[in-house]
């Protein structure tokens, strides 16, 4: 695919991400009590769970992860074939009331995020919902900005962002390369 | 006036000037001899012109499907000469009165016989016996009856009608379908139809009336005629009845030669129709008794609908489909083409049997001095591409939109008269 | 895909797909706002001619979750016999901008012809047609049987489920017998001969004339409507020697395997083809296929016109 991708964060630089979010989402929530991770499918529901792993170990709590589907939502369904749903699954303890993290692997548009809201809106009333993701390119198209940021990655928008992670891909690092044409 | 058909191979064989006179062939004549109005018929085929004894003209009653000049238009260009006119119009041709209209109505076209045929019972309702003996001795000389679309299912009825017409050499014309196993029938009654969720028509609908009307017409020592014979299985019992002495002829239509059930499953109104499309063994059933004689004729069922009467879901929509100007490219492809019947063997099926069944005396002659001019010129090589929007029937539905069928009828002659000259009406 | 006109029409992998997008979307039952924006702006028209309240309001609920605009178009009573109300009909519905229209008809194969004549351009859903297919009540069928019976995912591989009752006549059985089949489950058609459509020996199932010696090996039973007035027409002689060789009751139920779940495409003829004492047993799914029927129209509306509609070829 990319002729020249280059290794922007490897496996240990992705565990050092995930851990300090963990430390900034437990500190600004002041405790883990009424926290909830929601991962937008794939790779950032693997992430919700790593991170809520992380509190875990700090708190010695149990933070709920969840799994928020967007596509129903999402403003651009028109321009492709209907998509395959991914797994929506809202823990039991509901969102009503909790700080919910909205928690993917690469912010780029900000129209997954506002898919991400408008989803949620329908599902409950959160006390607050925060965004967590491990890469954010820039290139926003909406009013929307990240809570909690592994990297900030400044990209052209021909270059190609690319996050693996061991639960999907095999492997942890995230890319850049050109786009291949 | 002296008209020369240049060139010309009757029957397919030695090529030859037929010089006609007066209505008559008055001469086969060495090629290049003749002289007169020439019509170029180099290399192209000569045969009697056809035959129809099934046609439905519509006319009185549906001129919106079709007339008896369009008709007989149709029936021009596809080398007939002579056409049946079957009696479910609107009124019904059960009196002398109608069939004598639509006789008149034949002779104003001019462009071929059109020998009407008169309904067995009155208003094809199955009950009572039609004014059979006005209708033949009316100016229409009606000698074929039939209450085609609709079967003479009364046995005793039915006995009757193939007694009384002997006095006068008719012929009844079944339409062979015990109505009771085929209520609500939508087509061949058949794995195909189970699985389409259509109403089906069982080959034993149509068996079972044939093989009670040959043994009728042995017991009563008539002949009797069968419409649009479909299934392998009414083939067997015409060839027993054939076998015993019985006097039975029974029809195919060229639909029936060549299109096949599997159809239907486009749900496709142009290919329903009465009766139905069969099974490929059917067809193959029917070839093969068209050739050894079993079935004697070719006839067209040529059914026109009105647009909206097809354009519409497959049960709400009408039975029939156009035949008269594919018959011949159907007959050649399915029978001549493949060796099953020579060009004298197809000019029995589709005019010499169809006019001795009828009794016409005017049609079906050989290709002989002093014959009636009626010939049909084909070219055998040419092929064409059928489109309902060029035929010259009042309505559109042919199964063979967009088909390739192989001879092409060139020039037709009635009664020394050309109607069709070079594919087009005279 | 474009339309949905026949179970025949479906892959594995399609039916697998619009199982588990069903299943995802099965939650949105459960939430207090039952709604999702997705196909606002579309428009979807239940274009009935024949009745049949509960498919239609199946069709109707699905639709309206998807934020679709409705319109439901009853055109019975207007002349069926005479075809062209079906091409008035669409071509009104077209100029109205229809998406989707959701057909049912007593005409087999009306679905097909109008989603291949040029009358319309959207999509077509075959919601019945005469005795013909059914295919959204297959997919519930399937649905639930998957619930039950396996984990809720995947296909129905080696599931063994009897259809008992009026199969002549029936769409739900041609539309289950073959989508079951297509997502590798055993189906037995149970029925008397006269019932029984010709050619049933090359359907991909088995058939029998006696219940009892199916009973025992299914792990789904769906019983078929069968109305009373057939026997008018010698399919058999009483309602009543139909239900004491056909019927289902509880002496009969008992034979069952412990697991085994039955099932009712509905409405229901209690006393006929199933007791009331069966219809009201915990085995019985009937209200589970209802709920599961709104799940899956709500798939295949979605996966037919959420995303781009494929180009009229």
């Amino acid at each position: 695919m990319e002729a020249r991708a280059r290794i922007v964060l490897d496996d240990a630089d992705i565990g050092r991400a995930i851990r300090r979010i963990a430390h900034e989402i437990v500190e600004k929530a002041r405790g883990s009590e009424d926290l909830l991770l929601l991962g937008i499918p794939t790779r950032g529901v693997a992430l919700a769970h790593r991170i809520a792993t992380a509190i875990d170990e700090i708190e010695g709590t149990h933070v709920p992860v969840g799994s928020l589907d967007i596509t129903l939502y999402r403003d651009d369904l028109r321009l492709r074939p209907a998509r395959a749903l991914e797994e929506t699954s809202i823990p039991a303890e509901g969102v009503d009331g909790r700080i919910v993290v909205l928690v993917d692997d690469v912010l780029f548009s900000g129209r997954t995020v506002r898919a991400a809201l408008d989803a949620l809106n329908d599902i409950g009333r959160p006390a607050a919902v925060r965004l967590a993701v491990l890469v954010d390119r820039g290139h926003r198209e909406l009013p929307i900005r990240p809570d909690y940021v592994g990297k900030n990655l400044p990209t052209s928008l021909e270059e190609q962002v690319r996050v693996a992670l061991i639960e999907v891909d095999g492997t942890d690092q995230v890319t850049i390369g050109e786009e291949a044409r | 006036m002296t008209l020369v058909l240049r060139g010309v191979r009757p029957y397919g064989e030695d090529a030859v000037d037929i010089v006609i006179a007066d209505g008559v062939i008055v001469d086969l004549a060495a090629p290049g001899s003749a002289d007169g109005e020439i019509v170029d018929a180099d290399g192209l085929v000569a045969l009697p012109g056809f035959v129809d004894l099934h046609t439905h003209l519509r006319e009185p009653g549906r001129e919106d499907a079709e007339t008896v000049l369009t008709g007989s238009r149709a029936a021009a260009l596809g080398g007939f000469t002579c056409v049946h006119a079957m009696a479910n119009t609107s009124p019904v041709a059960d009196t002398a009165g109608v069939v004598e209209q639509v006789w008149r109505l034949g002779q104003e076209a001019a462009l071929v016989d059109v020998r009407p045929v008169g309904a067995v019972t009155v208003g094809l309702a199955g009950e009572r016996m039609a004014e059979l003996g006005a209708m033949a001795g009316s100016a229409a000389e009606v000698r074929v009856f039939s209450d085609d679309g609709k079967c003479v299912h009364d046995a005793v009825l039915m006995r009757r009608a193939l007694e009384y017409v002997k006095a006068f050499d008719g012929v009844v014309a079944q339409h062979a379908q015990e109505p009771r196993l085929t209520e609500h029938a939508q087509m061949n009654e058949s794995e195909l139809s189970g699985r389409l969720g259509l109403a089906g028509w069982p080959a034993v609908a149509e068996e079972a009336i044939i093989a009670r009307d040959v043994l009728l017409a042995q017991h009563v020592g008539s002949r009797v005629h069968i419409c649009h014979l479909s299934t392998a299985g009414s083939v067997e019992i015409v060839r027993w009845a054939k076998s015993r002495g019985i006097d039975v002829t029974a029809e195919v239509t060229p639909h029936h030669l060549v299109l096949t059930e599997d159809l239907v499953a486009t749900y496709d109104p142009m290919f329903k129709v009465n009766p139905p499309l069969r099974t490929a063994a059917d067809v193959a059933a029917l070839r093969a008794a068209l050739a050894d004689g079993t079935i004697d004729i070719i006839a067209t069922d040529h059914a026109p609908h009105p647009h909206e009467d097809k354009d519409c879901e497959w049960a709400a929509a009408a039975m029939g489909m156009l035949g008269l100007e594919t018959a011949f490219g159907v007959a050649m492809e399915t029978m001549v083409a493949p060796g099953l019947l020579s060009w004298r063997a197809l000019a029995q099926r589709m005019s010499v049997a169809p006019a001795r069944i009828g009794r016409v005396r005017t049609q079906g002659h050989d290709l002989v001095p002093g014959a009636i001019a009626n010939i049909a010129v084909v070219d055998p090589s040419g092929t064409y591409v059928v489109d309902p929007m060029r035929l010259s029937s009042k309505s559109r539905n042919t199964p063979y939109a967009g088909r390739e069928l192989p001879g092409r009828v060139v020039h037709t002659i009635y009664a020394g008269t050309p109607t069709v000259l070079d594919g087009a009406l005279a | 895909m474009r339309h949905l006109l026949s179970a025949a029409d479906l892959s594995r992998g399609d039916a697998v797909l619009i199982l588990d997008t069903a299943a995802e979307l099965a939650s949105v039952t459960d939430r207090s706002i039952k709604k999702l924006p997705t196909l606002r702006g579309r428009t979807v028209v239940n274009l009935f001619f024949e009745d049949s309240t509960r498919t239609r309001i199946s069709f109707e609920l699905a639709a309206k979750r998807l934020s679709a605009d409705v319109i439901n178009f009853a055109a019975k009573g207007s002349s069926v016999s005479k075809g062209e109300s079906l091409k008035d009909t669409a071509l009104t519905l077209e100029a109205m901008g229809a998406d989707a229209v959701v057909i049912r008809h007593g005409a087999s194969g009306a679905p097909h012809r109008l989603a291949t004549s040029d009358w319309i351009q959207g999509s077509v859903i075959n919601a019945g047609d005469g005795t013909h297919e059914h295919p959204t009540q297959a997919l519930l069928d399937a649905f639930t049987l998957r619930h039950h019976l396996r984990d809720g995912s995947g296909d129905l591989a080696g599931l063994r489920v009897a259809i008992v009752g009026d199969i002549l006549h029936s769409r739900v059985a041609r539309s289950n017998v073959l989508l079951l089949q297509t997502l590798g489950a055993d189906v037995t058609l149970v029925a008397p001969p006269t019932l029984m459509p010709l050619g049933v020996e090359s359907w991909p199932c088995r058939f029998s004339y006696r219940i009892d010696e199916v009973l025992p090996d299914v792990d789904a039973v769906m019983m078929l409507r069968v109305q009373a007035e057939r026997m008018q027409d010698a399919y058999f002689p009483s309602a009543l020697e139909y239900s004491r060789l056909f019927g289902l009751d509880a002496a009969r139920m008992a034979h069952l395997p412990e697991h085994a779940i039955v099932m009712h495409p509905g409405p229901m003829n209690r006393g006929m083809e199933i007791s009331a004492d069966v219809a009201d047993s915990p085995r019985a799914v009937m209200v589970e296929q209802v709920a599961n029927g709104v799940s899956v129209r709500m798939a295949v509306l979605y996966l037919l016109l959420g995303g781009r509609q494929e180009e009229t070829s």
